[in-house]
């Protein structure tokens, strides 16, 4: 399939635009801010299209060599699950906790950099 | 049971009638019903009571009605506390001197509207960003962690004779609880496991076991410019480690956004570990608050995955609680930050 415009994130973009400018200024109570939590979803489906398969393939490949074992990412994320359940790992494990913090700052990326713990985590 | 404002105010009125008899005498009215919240386990109404007691003037009595729309266990919180053990919980925390609004009567099968109670209306702020940022409340900000400190002494020291039969729930209970309902899920979250096996390492045994509140935090205080008016949501009460009630009070989702402000984003550790000594809850143990500031912290990223689970699985659909699962991220890295 080729690329037809607009394309999905700009599909995604032209409601998100419409909620924020033309519905939300209309609406008050619990409507307005069930919008505003809409508008926001929008705002995390936007940033998941844009940085969402890079942020994925560094999470994998850093896992592949946390673990020593190649596969696709959500066999890896079990198989990381399972040595922490099995006391494997444990906060002590060189390099386990450096690749949590990047995987959670990556997730954070893009569900709300906004958070206070992660614009400050960024300073850092 | 769902009810119409109708029906409730025709309800209401009997209630009254049967529960306040004198203190609004024989032709009591109910005025001004609307509801203020609802939710799956609570809805809450306010409503004002106008009488005229055999020996006086006409009064109007300003009250609050807390009540559980669902029949049976739908209804009910996870401590299996029920309203009617929710509103006597109260009412022993206010009678050893926590501020808490006064319990007027609880409601019995014979109103014929469900599980529920009510209260004396008191006025005050309660939303989180006002008490945080509002000139206002700006001197309150400053000794508000020490008042903290002085309710909670208060609150444990509630003489457990005094209250109705509570689920005890020690740090070892929970873990179990979070852990299975994490697991069920199926959905990987490694920092949770961490947290949990690191919870599961550091265990101590508590010192007390005490009524804990279970949901003390910036959003569950109703203050004025003066200090704390009411200490509300009484419904996760339980018997365990009183110091679960101060690491939950720290955890850094409840300082909206003030992060630097460890105690509800407006006060000190030390202010508030002083101001429960001072008020005869004994010296605190920073390392024990610190365990359950973990602890809490997991287990609201874990609510945040049931909330935004019970709309995957059609329970409840809502975007704002499809919304809700992307916050689990904020609290793996509040827990990275703490994890040491």
């Amino acid at each position: 399939m080729t690329t037809d415009r607009p394309t999905v994130p700009e599909l995604v973009q032209a409601v998100r635009e419409f909620l924020e400018a033309e519905v939300q200024p209309s609406l008050d109570g619990s409507v307005a801010f069930h919008t505003r939590v809409a508008v926001n979803v929008l705002k995390i489906v936007e940033r998941e299209l844009a940085d969402g398969p890079a942020l994925a393939a560094a999470e994998k490949s850093r896992l592949v060599e946390l673990l020593g074992q190649d596969g696709d990412l959500d066999t890896l994320a079990e198989e990381l699950i399972e040595a922490i359940r099995a006391g494997r790992m444990d906060v002590e494990t060189p390099g386990l906790k450096e690749h949590l913090r990047a995987t959670v700052m990556a997730k954070l990326a893009i569900d709300n950099p906004r958070y206070k713990s992660y614009q400050r985590a960024l300073q850092d | 049971m769902m009810i119409s404002n109708e029906a409730l105010a025709a309800g209401l009125l009997q209630a009254v009638a049967r529960h306040l008899g004198a203190t609004v005498g024989s032709k009591p009215q109910v005025a001004e019903l609307a509801r203020l919240t609802a939710g799956a386990a609570n809805e809450t109404w306010s409503f004002d009571v106008i009488g005229t007691p055999g020996s006086g003037d006409q009064r109007r009595i300003g009250c609050i009605l807390r009540r559980s729309p669902g029949i049976g266990d739908e209804g009910k919180s996870d401590t299996n506390l029920g309203k009617a053990g929710e509103a006597e919980v109260q009412r022993a925390a206010r009678a050893a001197g926590v501020a808490a609004a006064e319990v007027l009567f609880i409601l019995t099968p014979e109103d014929d509207l469900g599980d529920g109670y009510v209260m004396a209306r008191l006025e005050g702020e309660t939303l989180p960003r006002r008490i945080l940022r509002d000139a206002e409340y700006a001197d309150l900000r400053t000794h508000l962690a020490r008042d903290c400190g002085h309710t909670l002494a208060q609150l444990h020291s509630v003489d457990p004779a005094r209250l109705p039969t509570l689920m005890t729930m020690g740090a070892a209970e929970q873990i179990e609880r979070y852990g299975e309902i994490y697991r069920a899920f199926g959905q990987p979250v490694p920092v949770f496991d961490l947290a949990l096996r690191w919870l599961v390492d550091h265990r101590q045994e508590p010192e007390r076991l005490t009524l804990v509140h279970g949901d003390f935090r910036n959003g569950n205080l109703m203050v004025g410019p003066e200090g704390i008016r009411a200490v509300m949501d009484w419904e996760l009460a339980h018997l365990g480690d009183p110091m679960e009630d101060l690491g939950w009070l720290c955890v850094t989702s409840w300082r909206f956004g003030e992060i630097d402000h460890p105690v509800g984003g407006f006060g000190r550790r030390e202010d508030l570990f002083a101001g429960y000594k001072a008020a005869g809850g004994g010296a605190v143990n920073p390392d024990a608050v610190r365990y359950w500031e973990v602890f809490g912290t997991l287990k609201w990223g874990i609510m945040c995955m049931i909330m935004t689970h019970s709309h995957l699985s059609g329970a409840t659909r809502s975007v704002e609680k499809a919304a809700i699962g992307r916050r689990v991220s904020e609290t793996e890295l509040d827990l990275l930050n703490l994890l040491t």
